[in-house]
Protein backbone atom coordinates (compact mmCIF):
# COMPACT_ATOMS: atom_id res chain seq x y z
CA UNK A 1 0.00 0.00 0.00
CA UNK A 2 2.54 2.57 -1.01
CA UNK A 3 -0.12 4.82 -2.40
CA UNK A 4 -0.16 8.57 -2.31
CA UNK A 5 -3.35 9.91 -0.74
CA UNK A 6 -5.70 11.18 -3.38
CA UNK A 7 -5.85 14.94 -3.27
CA UNK A 8 -7.61 15.85 -6.49
CA UNK A 9 -9.93 18.37 -4.95
CA UNK A 10 -7.16 20.50 -3.50
CA UNK A 11 -5.26 20.60 -6.78
CA UNK A 12 -6.08 23.48 -9.09
CA UNK A 13 -7.70 22.69 -12.41
CA UNK A 14 -5.84 24.69 -15.09
CA UNK A 15 -7.60 27.86 -16.19
CA UNK A 16 -9.96 28.05 -19.14
CA UNK A 17 -7.30 29.57 -21.34
CA UNK A 18 -5.20 26.43 -21.20
CA UNK A 19 -8.28 24.37 -22.09
CA UNK A 20 -8.87 26.60 -25.10
CA UNK A 21 -5.26 26.38 -26.23
CA UNK A 22 -5.10 22.62 -25.70
CA UNK A 23 -8.18 21.85 -27.82
CA UNK A 24 -7.10 24.23 -30.57
CA UNK A 25 -3.62 22.73 -30.60
CA UNK A 26 -4.91 19.18 -30.73
CA UNK A 27 -7.27 19.90 -33.62
CA UNK A 28 -4.59 21.75 -35.56
CA UNK A 29 -2.26 18.81 -35.02
CA UNK A 30 -4.96 16.42 -36.28
CA UNK A 31 -5.55 18.63 -39.33
CA UNK A 32 -1.80 18.64 -39.99
CA UNK A 33 -1.75 14.85 -39.93
CA UNK A 34 -4.75 14.55 -42.24
CA UNK A 35 -4.24 17.36 -44.76
CA UNK A 36 -6.94 15.95 -47.06
CA UNK A 37 -9.69 17.17 -44.76
CA UNK A 38 -8.38 20.71 -45.01
CA UNK A 39 -7.57 20.66 -48.72
CA UNK A 40 -10.88 19.20 -49.96
CA UNK A 41 -13.07 22.26 -49.18
CA UNK A 42 -10.33 24.55 -50.40
CA UNK A 43 -10.12 22.65 -53.65
CA UNK A 44 -13.90 22.85 -54.00
CA UNK A 45 -13.75 26.63 -53.51
CA UNK A 46 -11.04 26.99 -56.13
CA UNK A 47 -12.89 24.77 -58.60
CA UNK A 48 -16.20 26.63 -58.40
CA UNK A 49 -14.45 29.98 -58.75
CA UNK A 50 -12.41 28.93 -61.78
CA UNK A 51 -15.16 26.99 -63.56
CA UNK A 52 -17.70 29.78 -63.38
CA UNK A 53 -15.91 32.17 -65.78
CA UNK A 54 -15.45 29.29 -68.21
CA UNK A 55 -19.19 28.65 -68.20
CA UNK A 56 -20.46 32.24 -68.50
CA UNK A 57 -17.91 33.35 -71.04
CA UNK A 58 -15.04 35.83 -71.01
CA UNK A 59 -17.06 39.07 -71.15
CA UNK A 60 -15.22 41.41 -68.81
CA UNK A 61 -18.31 43.31 -67.79
CA UNK A 62 -20.19 40.19 -66.78
CA UNK A 63 -17.25 38.81 -64.78
CA UNK A 64 -16.70 42.03 -62.89
CA UNK A 65 -20.38 42.13 -62.07
CA UNK A 66 -20.67 38.53 -60.84
CA UNK A 67 -17.25 38.13 -59.16
CA UNK A 68 -18.14 39.12 -55.58
CA UNK A 69 -21.28 37.01 -55.59
CA UNK A 70 -19.64 33.90 -56.99
CA UNK A 71 -16.66 34.08 -54.61
CA UNK A 72 -18.94 34.51 -51.64
CA UNK A 73 -21.34 31.72 -52.56
CA UNK A 74 -18.40 29.39 -53.16
CA UNK A 75 -16.90 30.35 -49.80
CA UNK A 76 -20.18 29.68 -48.01
CA UNK A 77 -20.67 26.29 -49.66
CA UNK A 78 -17.09 25.24 -49.03
CA UNK A 79 -17.43 26.13 -45.34
CA UNK A 80 -20.64 24.09 -45.14
CA UNK A 81 -18.78 21.19 -46.69
CA UNK A 82 -16.11 21.21 -44.02
CA UNK A 83 -18.48 21.73 -41.09
CA UNK A 84 -19.90 18.24 -41.17
CA UNK A 85 -16.69 16.74 -39.83
CA UNK A 86 -16.29 19.24 -36.97
CA UNK A 87 -17.53 16.88 -34.26
CA UNK A 88 -17.96 13.67 -36.22
CA UNK A 89 -14.63 12.00 -35.52
CA UNK A 90 -14.82 13.02 -31.86
CA UNK A 91 -18.25 11.43 -31.69
CA UNK A 92 -17.10 8.24 -33.32
CA UNK A 93 -13.96 7.60 -31.27
CA UNK A 94 -15.45 8.61 -27.93
CA UNK A 95 -13.39 11.78 -27.47
CA UNK A 96 -16.63 13.73 -27.35
CA UNK A 97 -17.63 11.86 -24.19
CA UNK A 98 -14.26 12.71 -22.71
CA UNK A 99 -14.86 16.39 -23.50
CA UNK A 100 -18.31 16.19 -21.92
CA UNK A 101 -16.92 14.87 -18.63
CA UNK A 102 -13.88 17.13 -18.70
CA UNK A 103 -13.33 19.45 -15.74
CA UNK A 104 -13.08 22.32 -18.21
CA UNK A 105 -16.28 24.17 -19.20
CA UNK A 106 -17.65 22.67 -22.42
CA UNK A 107 -18.25 26.01 -24.23
CA UNK A 108 -14.54 26.80 -23.89
CA UNK A 109 -13.50 23.47 -25.39
CA UNK A 110 -16.05 23.96 -28.15
CA UNK A 111 -14.64 27.42 -28.84
CA UNK A 112 -11.18 25.88 -29.10
CA UNK A 113 -12.42 23.37 -31.65
CA UNK A 114 -14.23 26.07 -33.63
CA UNK A 115 -11.15 28.25 -33.62
CA UNK A 116 -9.11 25.39 -35.05
CA UNK A 117 -11.83 24.84 -37.65
CA UNK A 118 -11.69 28.47 -38.70
CA UNK A 119 -7.89 28.44 -38.87
CA UNK A 120 -8.00 25.40 -41.16
CA UNK A 121 -11.04 26.27 -43.29
CA UNK A 122 -11.87 29.98 -43.16
CA UNK A 123 -8.39 31.44 -43.09
CA UNK A 124 -7.06 29.42 -46.08
CA UNK A 125 -10.06 30.67 -48.09
CA UNK A 126 -9.10 34.25 -47.27
CA UNK A 127 -5.58 33.71 -48.56
CA UNK A 128 -6.56 31.80 -51.69
CA UNK A 129 -9.28 34.26 -52.73
CA UNK A 130 -6.96 36.99 -54.19
CA UNK A 131 -5.61 34.50 -56.74
CA UNK A 132 -9.12 33.61 -57.80
CA UNK A 133 -10.28 37.22 -57.77
CA UNK A 134 -7.87 37.91 -60.62
CA UNK A 135 -10.05 35.72 -62.85
CA UNK A 136 -12.88 38.17 -62.26
CA UNK A 137 -10.74 41.23 -63.05
CA UNK A 138 -11.14 42.54 -59.54
CA UNK A 139 -8.95 45.59 -58.82
CA UNK A 140 -6.44 45.32 -55.97
CA UNK A 141 -8.32 47.75 -53.71
CA UNK A 142 -11.47 45.62 -53.93
CA UNK A 143 -9.50 42.43 -53.30
CA UNK A 144 -8.49 43.83 -49.90
CA UNK A 145 -12.12 44.51 -49.02
CA UNK A 146 -13.07 41.01 -50.13
CA UNK A 147 -10.39 39.41 -47.98
CA UNK A 148 -11.58 41.39 -44.99
CA UNK A 149 -15.24 40.43 -45.50
CA UNK A 150 -14.29 36.80 -46.02
CA UNK A 151 -12.21 36.77 -42.85
CA UNK A 152 -15.02 38.28 -40.76
CA UNK A 153 -17.73 36.25 -42.47
CA UNK A 154 -16.06 32.87 -42.11
CA UNK A 155 -15.61 33.48 -38.36
CA UNK A 156 -19.39 33.74 -38.08
CA UNK A 157 -19.90 30.77 -40.39
CA UNK A 158 -17.57 28.52 -38.36
CA UNK A 159 -19.21 29.50 -35.09
CA UNK A 160 -22.80 29.26 -36.28
CA UNK A 161 -22.09 26.12 -38.27
CA UNK A 162 -20.76 24.57 -35.08
CA UNK A 163 -24.30 24.69 -33.65
CA UNK A 164 -25.65 22.81 -36.64
CA UNK A 165 -22.78 20.34 -36.61
CA UNK A 166 -23.39 19.66 -32.92
CA UNK A 167 -27.11 19.12 -33.46
CA UNK A 168 -26.63 16.68 -36.33
CA UNK A 169 -23.59 14.81 -35.03
CA UNK A 170 -25.59 11.80 -33.85
CA UNK A 171 -27.42 11.42 -37.14
CA UNK A 172 -26.02 9.46 -39.99
CA UNK A 173 -25.47 11.56 -43.09
CA UNK A 174 -26.63 14.74 -41.46
CA UNK A 175 -25.01 17.00 -44.06
CA UNK A 176 -28.22 18.04 -45.82
CA UNK A 177 -29.96 18.72 -42.54
CA UNK A 178 -26.96 20.64 -41.27
CA UNK A 179 -27.05 22.91 -44.31
CA UNK A 180 -30.77 23.51 -43.93
CA UNK A 181 -30.36 24.32 -40.25
CA UNK A 182 -27.65 26.89 -40.58
CA UNK A 183 -28.56 28.50 -43.92
CA UNK A 184 -31.00 30.96 -42.31
CA UNK A 185 -28.26 32.04 -39.91
CA UNK A 186 -25.63 32.17 -42.65
CA UNK A 187 -27.76 34.18 -45.08
CA UNK A 188 -27.02 37.61 -43.52
CA UNK A 189 -23.30 36.86 -43.72
CA UNK A 190 -23.59 36.10 -47.43
CA UNK A 191 -25.70 39.18 -48.16
CA UNK A 192 -23.51 41.56 -46.18
CA UNK A 193 -20.26 40.11 -47.48
CA UNK A 194 -21.14 39.98 -51.16
CA UNK A 195 -22.84 43.35 -51.01
CA UNK A 196 -19.88 45.09 -49.36
CA UNK A 197 -17.54 43.78 -52.04
CA UNK A 198 -19.92 44.83 -54.82
CA UNK A 199 -20.19 48.31 -53.32
CA UNK A 200 -16.41 48.60 -53.09
CA UNK A 201 -16.16 47.60 -56.75
CA UNK A 202 -18.51 50.50 -57.65
CA UNK A 203 -16.43 52.93 -55.56
CA UNK A 204 -19.34 53.25 -53.16
CA UNK A 205 -19.34 53.41 -49.35
CA UNK A 206 -18.85 49.84 -48.15
CA UNK A 207 -17.77 50.30 -44.51
CA UNK A 208 -21.30 49.82 -43.15
CA UNK A 209 -21.24 46.26 -44.42
CA UNK A 210 -17.87 45.60 -42.80
CA UNK A 211 -19.07 46.91 -39.45
CA UNK A 212 -22.24 44.84 -39.67
CA UNK A 213 -20.18 41.72 -40.47
CA UNK A 214 -17.89 42.44 -37.53
CA UNK A 215 -20.90 42.88 -35.24
CA UNK A 216 -22.34 39.60 -36.50
CA UNK A 217 -19.02 37.87 -35.83
CA UNK A 218 -18.83 39.25 -32.30
CA UNK A 219 -22.43 38.25 -31.65
CA UNK A 220 -21.75 34.69 -32.82
CA UNK A 221 -18.53 34.57 -30.84
CA UNK A 222 -20.32 35.38 -27.62
CA UNK A 223 -23.42 33.20 -28.10
CA UNK A 224 -22.57 30.28 -30.39
CA UNK A 225 -20.21 28.37 -28.05
CA UNK A 226 -22.97 28.08 -25.43
CA UNK A 227 -25.52 26.94 -27.99
CA UNK A 228 -23.05 24.44 -29.45
CA UNK A 229 -22.21 23.03 -26.03
CA UNK A 230 -25.90 22.62 -25.21
CA UNK A 231 -26.51 20.98 -28.58
CA UNK A 232 -23.63 18.55 -28.01
CA UNK A 233 -25.08 17.52 -24.67
CA UNK A 234 -28.42 16.82 -26.33
CA UNK A 235 -26.89 14.94 -29.25
CA UNK A 236 -24.81 12.63 -27.10
CA UNK A 237 -27.70 11.58 -24.86
CA UNK B 1 -10.24 13.06 2.32
CA UNK B 2 -13.29 10.89 1.93
CA UNK B 3 -15.95 11.31 -0.68
CA UNK B 4 -19.41 10.03 -1.19
CA UNK B 5 -21.33 9.24 -4.35
CA UNK B 6 -24.98 8.36 -4.20
CA UNK B 7 -28.05 8.13 -6.37
CA UNK B 8 -31.56 8.38 -5.11
CA UNK B 9 -34.71 6.98 -6.71
CA UNK B 10 -33.28 6.96 -10.24
CA UNK B 11 -35.55 6.27 -13.19
CA UNK B 12 -34.36 6.20 -16.75
CA UNK B 13 -36.52 5.91 -19.84
CA UNK B 14 -34.98 5.48 -23.28
CA UNK B 15 -37.48 5.80 -26.09
CA UNK B 16 -40.46 3.67 -25.10
CA UNK B 17 -38.55 1.47 -22.69
CA UNK B 18 -38.10 2.01 -19.01
CA UNK B 19 -34.59 0.75 -18.21
CA UNK B 20 -34.83 1.02 -14.45
CA UNK B 21 -37.13 2.58 -11.94
CA UNK B 22 -36.62 3.77 -8.38
CA UNK B 23 -32.99 2.62 -8.29
CA UNK B 24 -30.83 3.87 -5.42
CA UNK B 25 -27.20 3.33 -4.50
CA UNK B 26 -24.55 4.77 -2.25
CA UNK B 27 -20.79 4.53 -2.43
CA UNK B 28 -18.04 5.78 -0.16
CA UNK B 29 -14.28 6.11 -0.44
CA UNK B 30 -12.53 2.77 -0.54
CA UNK B 31 -15.52 0.91 -1.96
CA UNK B 32 -16.42 -0.67 -5.25
CA UNK B 33 -19.82 -0.67 -6.90
CA UNK B 34 -20.47 -3.33 -9.50
CA UNK B 35 -23.39 -2.98 -11.89
CA UNK B 36 -24.73 -6.31 -13.03
CA UNK B 37 -27.30 -7.31 -15.56
CA UNK B 38 -27.67 -8.85 -18.98
CA UNK B 39 -26.67 -7.08 -22.19
CA UNK B 40 -28.74 -4.04 -23.01
CA UNK B 41 -30.27 -3.74 -19.55
CA UNK B 42 -28.99 -0.23 -18.99
CA UNK B 43 -25.63 -0.63 -17.25
CA UNK B 44 -23.92 1.79 -19.59
CA UNK B 45 -26.89 4.16 -19.48
CA UNK B 46 -26.70 4.26 -15.70
CA UNK B 47 -22.97 4.96 -15.87
CA UNK B 48 -23.57 7.75 -18.39
CA UNK B 49 -26.29 9.16 -16.15
CA UNK B 50 -23.86 9.15 -13.22
CA UNK B 51 -21.29 10.99 -15.33
CA UNK B 52 -23.94 13.55 -16.25
CA UNK B 53 -24.17 12.64 -19.91
CA UNK B 54 -27.76 11.36 -19.75
CA UNK B 55 -30.63 13.12 -18.07
CA UNK B 56 -32.71 11.05 -15.68
CA UNK B 57 -36.48 10.91 -15.61
CA UNK B 58 -36.57 11.08 -11.83
CA UNK B 59 -34.00 11.14 -9.06
CA UNK B 60 -30.63 12.76 -8.63
CA UNK B 61 -26.99 11.88 -8.35
CA UNK B 62 -25.18 13.34 -5.37
CA UNK B 63 -21.46 13.93 -4.92
CA UNK B 64 -20.52 14.63 -1.32
CA UNK B 65 -24.25 15.09 -0.62
CA UNK B 66 -24.61 17.96 -3.10
CA UNK B 67 -26.51 17.37 -6.36
CA UNK B 68 -24.09 16.90 -9.23
CA UNK B 69 -25.95 19.42 -11.42
CA UNK B 70 -25.02 22.19 -9.03
CA UNK B 71 -21.30 21.46 -9.10
CA UNK B 72 -20.68 19.94 -12.49
CA UNK B 73 -17.11 21.15 -12.79
CA UNK B 74 -16.05 20.01 -9.33
CA UNK B 75 -17.62 16.62 -9.97
CA UNK B 76 -16.05 16.25 -13.42
CA UNK B 77 -12.72 17.23 -11.91
CA UNK B 78 -13.03 14.28 -9.55
CA UNK B 79 -13.96 11.56 -12.01
CA UNK B 80 -12.50 9.72 -14.92
CA UNK B 81 -14.58 7.91 -17.54
CA UNK B 82 -13.36 4.79 -19.26
CA UNK B 83 -15.76 3.31 -21.75
CA UNK B 84 -15.88 0.95 -24.67
CA UNK B 85 -14.71 3.65 -27.07
CA UNK B 86 -11.39 4.81 -25.68
CA UNK B 87 -11.68 8.47 -26.67
CA UNK B 88 -8.12 8.53 -27.95
CA UNK B 89 -7.17 9.97 -31.32
CA UNK B 90 -5.90 7.38 -33.78
CA UNK B 91 -3.81 9.92 -35.68
CA UNK B 92 -1.90 11.17 -32.67
CA UNK B 93 0.88 9.44 -30.79
CA UNK B 94 0.47 8.08 -27.31
CA UNK B 95 2.33 11.01 -25.78
CA UNK B 96 0.32 13.58 -27.75
CA UNK B 97 -2.94 11.94 -26.69
CA UNK B 98 -2.08 11.87 -23.01
CA UNK B 99 -0.55 15.34 -23.17
CA UNK B 100 -3.86 16.74 -24.34
CA UNK B 101 -5.75 15.10 -21.48
CA UNK B 102 -3.23 16.35 -18.97
CA UNK B 103 -3.49 19.96 -20.06
CA UNK B 104 -7.21 19.89 -19.25
CA UNK B 105 -6.75 18.49 -15.77
CA UNK B 106 -5.10 19.44 -12.53
CA UNK B 107 -1.43 18.51 -12.49
CA UNK B 108 -0.71 15.18 -10.87
CA UNK B 109 2.52 14.31 -9.12
CA UNK B 110 2.43 10.75 -10.39
CA UNK B 111 5.44 9.53 -12.28
CA UNK B 112 4.46 9.10 -15.94
CA UNK B 113 7.33 6.79 -16.81
CA UNK B 114 6.41 4.52 -13.93
CA UNK B 115 2.83 4.30 -15.19
CA UNK B 116 3.98 3.50 -18.74
CA UNK B 117 6.24 0.82 -17.32
CA UNK B 118 3.50 -0.67 -15.22
CA UNK B 119 1.09 -0.91 -18.13
CA UNK B 120 3.77 -2.20 -20.46
CA UNK B 121 3.41 0.61 -22.99
CA UNK B 122 6.72 2.45 -22.61
CA UNK B 123 7.93 1.03 -25.93
CA UNK B 124 4.92 2.45 -27.77
CA UNK B 125 5.32 6.10 -26.83
CA UNK B 126 6.25 7.39 -30.28
CA UNK B 127 3.75 5.32 -32.24
CA UNK B 128 0.44 6.66 -33.46
CA UNK B 129 -2.51 5.05 -31.75
CA UNK B 130 -3.99 3.68 -34.96
CA UNK B 131 -1.05 1.34 -35.32
CA UNK B 132 -1.57 -0.22 -31.89
CA UNK B 133 -3.73 -3.25 -31.20
CA UNK B 134 -7.09 -2.85 -29.47
CA UNK B 135 -5.66 -4.20 -26.24
CA UNK B 136 -2.70 -1.83 -26.36
CA UNK B 137 -5.04 1.10 -27.00
CA UNK B 138 -7.01 0.07 -23.94
CA UNK B 139 -3.80 0.10 -21.92
CA UNK B 140 -3.21 3.67 -23.08
CA UNK B 141 -6.72 4.53 -21.90
CA UNK B 142 -5.81 2.99 -18.55
CA UNK B 143 -2.69 5.17 -18.44
CA UNK B 144 -4.89 8.22 -18.96
CA UNK B 145 -7.07 7.05 -16.09
CA UNK B 146 -4.07 6.68 -13.76
CA UNK B 147 -2.57 10.00 -14.80
CA UNK B 148 -5.81 11.83 -14.05
CA UNK B 149 -5.27 10.81 -10.41
CA UNK B 150 -8.86 11.43 -9.30
CA UNK B 151 -11.00 9.76 -6.63
CA UNK B 152 -13.83 8.38 -8.76
CA UNK B 153 -13.32 5.87 -11.54
CA UNK B 154 -16.24 5.08 -13.83
CA UNK B 155 -15.29 1.94 -15.70
CA UNK B 156 -17.64 0.60 -18.33
CA UNK B 157 -16.51 -2.92 -19.24
CA UNK B 158 -12.85 -2.26 -18.40
CA UNK B 159 -11.76 -5.76 -19.41
CA UNK B 160 -12.75 -5.49 -23.07
CA UNK B 161 -9.93 -6.43 -25.45
CA UNK B 162 -7.49 -7.16 -22.65
CA UNK B 163 -5.58 -10.42 -22.28
CA UNK B 164 -5.58 -12.43 -19.08
CA UNK B 165 -2.58 -10.53 -17.76
CA UNK B 166 -4.23 -7.21 -18.59
CA UNK B 167 -7.41 -8.20 -16.77
CA UNK B 168 -5.40 -9.10 -13.72
CA UNK B 169 -3.61 -5.77 -13.95
CA UNK B 170 -6.91 -3.86 -14.05
CA UNK B 171 -8.09 -5.68 -10.95
CA UNK B 172 -4.83 -4.88 -9.17
CA UNK B 173 -5.06 -1.23 -10.17
CA UNK B 174 -8.63 -1.02 -8.87
CA UNK B 175 -7.60 -2.69 -5.62
CA UNK B 176 -4.76 -0.22 -5.11
CA UNK B 177 -7.01 2.69 -6.01
CA UNK B 178 -9.58 1.61 -3.43
CA UNK B 179 -6.92 1.00 -0.81
CA UNK B 180 -5.67 4.55 -1.36
CA UNK B 181 -9.12 5.89 -0.60
CA UNK B 182 -10.53 6.07 -4.12
CA UNK B 183 -13.81 4.67 -5.30
CA UNK B 184 -14.93 2.87 -8.38
CA UNK B 185 -18.14 2.13 -10.26
CA UNK B 186 -17.77 -0.74 -12.67
CA UNK B 187 -20.07 -2.37 -15.18
CA UNK B 188 -18.81 -5.86 -15.92
CA UNK B 189 -20.27 -9.12 -17.07
CA UNK B 190 -17.14 -11.12 -16.33
CA UNK B 191 -16.30 -12.36 -12.88
CA UNK B 192 -14.45 -9.71 -11.00
CA UNK B 193 -12.00 -10.85 -8.34
CA UNK B 194 -11.22 -7.77 -6.38
CA UNK B 195 -10.27 -7.77 -2.76
CA UNK B 196 -12.29 -4.85 -1.51
CA UNK B 197 -15.70 -4.04 -0.04
CA UNK B 198 -18.09 -4.59 -2.94
CA UNK B 199 -21.66 -3.45 -3.38
CA UNK B 200 -23.59 -4.99 -6.24
CA UNK B 201 -26.48 -3.39 -8.02
CA UNK B 202 -28.63 -5.68 -10.10
CA UNK B 203 -30.40 -3.99 -12.97
CA UNK B 204 -33.53 -5.84 -14.06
Amino acid sequence: MSQVEITAVEREVPGIFSGLVATTRRDLLLAWKRPGDVLNPLFFFAMVCTLFPLAVGPSAEQLEFSGPGVLWVAALLSTLLSLNSLFLSDYEDGSLDQLLVSPQPLPVLVLGKTLAHWLTSGLPLVFVSPILAVTYRMPMSVVGVMMLTLALGTISLSLLGGIGAALTVGLHRGTALLSLLILPLAMPVLLLGANAVALAANNDVYTTGIWALAAYAIGSLSLAPYATAAALRISSE
Amino acid sequence: MTHKLSGDNLTLIRGERCLFEGLSFALESGKLLILEGRNGCGKTSLMRAIAGMLSLETGQIYWDDTPVEKQRQVFHGSLVWLAHRTGLKGDLTLVENLGFEQSLRAQSDRDIEEIYERLGISRLKKLILRSLSAGQQRRVALARMLLADVPLWLLDEPFTNLDREGRKLVMELVEEHLAAGGMCVMAAHQDVEINAPVTKVQIQ
